[in-house]
């Protein structure tokens, strides 16, 4: 690890202040926030990231640790931890999509650490980027290439990738928040403002480095997901190498408003096999207004994976994704939730 | 309280580390910690971690990981290092009555909350906790490597009420892997402590 000074920011104006060489969304930026450290620290030491200076942000939490459910929706402060947010009863029974992401990510140890800001920024777990002794990686060292695309890319992504990166988003929660409409709420050295959460993760774009559309000092102090009908009947399956304490192979965040038989809306979104957090509005056109049976899922999946693109290793993607999400649509559709709560 | 301070000197780390120094940010929520000096200290800080009970200062490395500080500035070697990358929970201490792992908290970040390690889990008697009696009764452990770990984590999964059912206990304890696969007895060692924990 290299030498970095800390610091630890009282209030978001002191964190903006000390953080405002967090760079342009760059995943190596010289000032890193400290949350619960799972990821940066992990970085740090194998030499990924090298701040020279680390904010500690977990002041921040008497503040911004707090969950409230209104006839608006759900708020979450950035952070909360993600075991508080994964055992909320209000989440759990208005959002389960959302304590499910979060309850069958990592270990008990990790979620009582991580906080739900951090968890959204997690980096990629990409072999050839965690480790600098690879030269290649376009993430880590713009320009010099992507080891993977004829390497070892089992558990890389099929959508969203070009040329320069496949790498996979390995995270859980962030595949809700994309799917359910979610807001990112940000304060930062010029004050606060509102992103979409699909707005919040770039694109590719041949410049994997950059990986957010955050601004310099800027802090993520919570998100706010929608109200909506087809939050109650969510669900968040998750396929992965074990059955527990592992990323995902492949899941799916489905959210369904049923009427009766047929689809009234759906929210659907997609993980481990994707670049960043994914929502398919593609899978969701296909099924509104349809009756939800085996035959519209796998329609619906079909039009998920249209642009999928595999390398090798990571070939049986696209099938086990559609797969999961078949599965994921036919639970959801089952699920005992009464339309009128 | 019984206070103690690292009297040997930097560590091997501490030498090679470079001029990291701590700038004084005001930390206004954080006053209860004591003053930190700066650049000067050639890349060690002073610190306080309240261990088991006790105070202890430290003048470490800021780089300094929870688990490099008990294992190498406090003698505290019951807590394991098995990957230091947060994927085996051999260095599960409890943080606040919390399961947690000390090789991804900086040590400096750990000040100001009570850290529980394996050797603080036995009454001031030397009576052993219920849930280390109950690894030594279920034979629930091979080389012991990872049974810290294991012993900890199990005592916050009793607490969190996450050890009902053996699918459950499964789940709750997949943070702590074992090489030696004790995993069926050491489900047996939690059923029987549970019980005995006031909890679960
Ligand atoms: C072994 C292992 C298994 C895991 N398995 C899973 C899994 O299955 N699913 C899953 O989703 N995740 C998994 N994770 C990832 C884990 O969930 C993340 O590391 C964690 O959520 C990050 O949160 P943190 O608070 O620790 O972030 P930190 O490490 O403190 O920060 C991460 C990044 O976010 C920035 N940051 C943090 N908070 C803010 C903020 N409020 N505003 C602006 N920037 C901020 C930091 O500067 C840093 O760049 C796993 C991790 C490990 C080590
Ligand atoms: S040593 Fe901390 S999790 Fe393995
Ligand atoms: S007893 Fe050997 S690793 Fe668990």
């Amino acid at each position: 690890m290299r030498p970095f000074t800390y610091e630890r920011a009282g209030d978001l104006s002191e964190a903006s202040r000390l953080g405002a060489n967090t760079g342009q969304g760059q995943t190596d930026a010289p000032v890193q926030f400290l949350a619960g450290g799972t990821t940066l620290v992990d970085l740090m030491k194998l030499d990924v990231l090298r701040p020279t200076r680390v904010v500690d942000i977990s002041p921040l939490g008497a503040d911004l640790a707090g969950v409230a459910l209104t006839s608006r929706g759900l708020h979450l402060g950035a952070l909360a931890t993600m075991s508080k947010v994964a055992e909320h009863p209000d989440v759990r029974r208005a959002y389960p999509a959302i304590a499910e992401s979060l309850s069958l990510a990592a270990s008990d140890q990790l979620r009582n650490m991580a906080s739900l800001g951090g968890n959204v920024l997690q980096r990629t777990r990409c072999p050839y980027y965690r480790d600098p002794s690879w030269e290649a990686c376009n993430k880590r060292r713009p320009g010099s290439g992507c080891t993977a695309i004829q390497g070892y890319n089992h558990n890389h992504a099929v959508l969203g990738v070009d040329e320069n990166c496949i790498a996979q988003y390995p995270g859980d929660l962030g595949v809700v928040l994309a799917a359910f409409d979610a807001e990112v709420e940000l304060s930062g050295p010029s004050g606060a403002r509102l992103l979409a959460f699909t707005s919040l993760h770039r694109p590719a774009d041949g410049e994997p480095h950059l990986e957010t559309n955050l601004r310099p000092g800027e802090v993520i102090t919570g998100f706010n997901v929608p109200a909506g009908a087809w939050t109650r009947r969510s669900l968040y399956l998750k396929v992965r190498d074990r059955s527990s304490y592992e990323f995902a192979l492949a899941s799916a965040a489905v959210g369904l408003d049923m009427d009766g038989e047929t689809v009234r809306q759906a929210r659907i979104g997609l993980g481990g096999v994707a670049y960043r957090p994914w929502r398919s509005p593609e899978a969701e056109a296909v099924l509104v207004g349809k009756p939800l049976d085996e035959a519209t899922a796998k329609a619906a999946t079909d039009a998920a994976f249209a642009g999928a693109v595999t390398h090798g290793g990571n070939d049986f993607k696209p099938e086990l994704g559609r797969r999961t999400l078949v599965r994921a649509l036919l639970q959801a559709q089952s699920l005992p939730v009464s339309e009128a709560s | 309280m019984h206070q103690s301070s690292d009297t040997r000197g930097p560590s091997r780390r501490g030498v090679m580390g470079a001029a990291a120094g701590l700038a004084a940010g005001s930390a206004a929520r954080v006053a209860a910690q004591p003053a930190v000096s700066g650049a000067e200290s050639g890349g060690h800080v002073a610190m306080r971690l309240q261990i088991n009970g006790h105070d202890h200062d430290l003048n470490v490395d800021v780089r300094t990981s929870l688990l490099d500080a008990l294992r190498e500035h406090l003698d505290l070697t019951g807590s394991k290092k098995g990957c230091d990358q947060g994927q085996c929970g051999a260095c599960t201490v409890l943080i606040d009555d919390q399961r947690e792992l000390s090789c991804l908290t900086l040590a400096i970040a750990a000040q100001g909350r009570r850290i529980t390690t394996i050797e603080g889990l036995a009454g001031a008697d030397g009576a052993l906790h219920p849930m280390q009696q109950a690894f030594i009764d279920n034979d629930a452990f091979q080389c012991g490597y990872c049974t810290p770990g294991q012993i900890l984590s199990a005592v916050a999964c009793v607490a969190e009420g996450h050890a009902t059912t053996d699918a459950d206990i499964q789940e709750h304890m997949s943070g702590n892997l074992c090489r030696c696969g004790a995993y069926p007895k050491i489900v047996l060692a939690i059923k029987q402590a549970r019980g005995q924990m006031g909890r679960g």
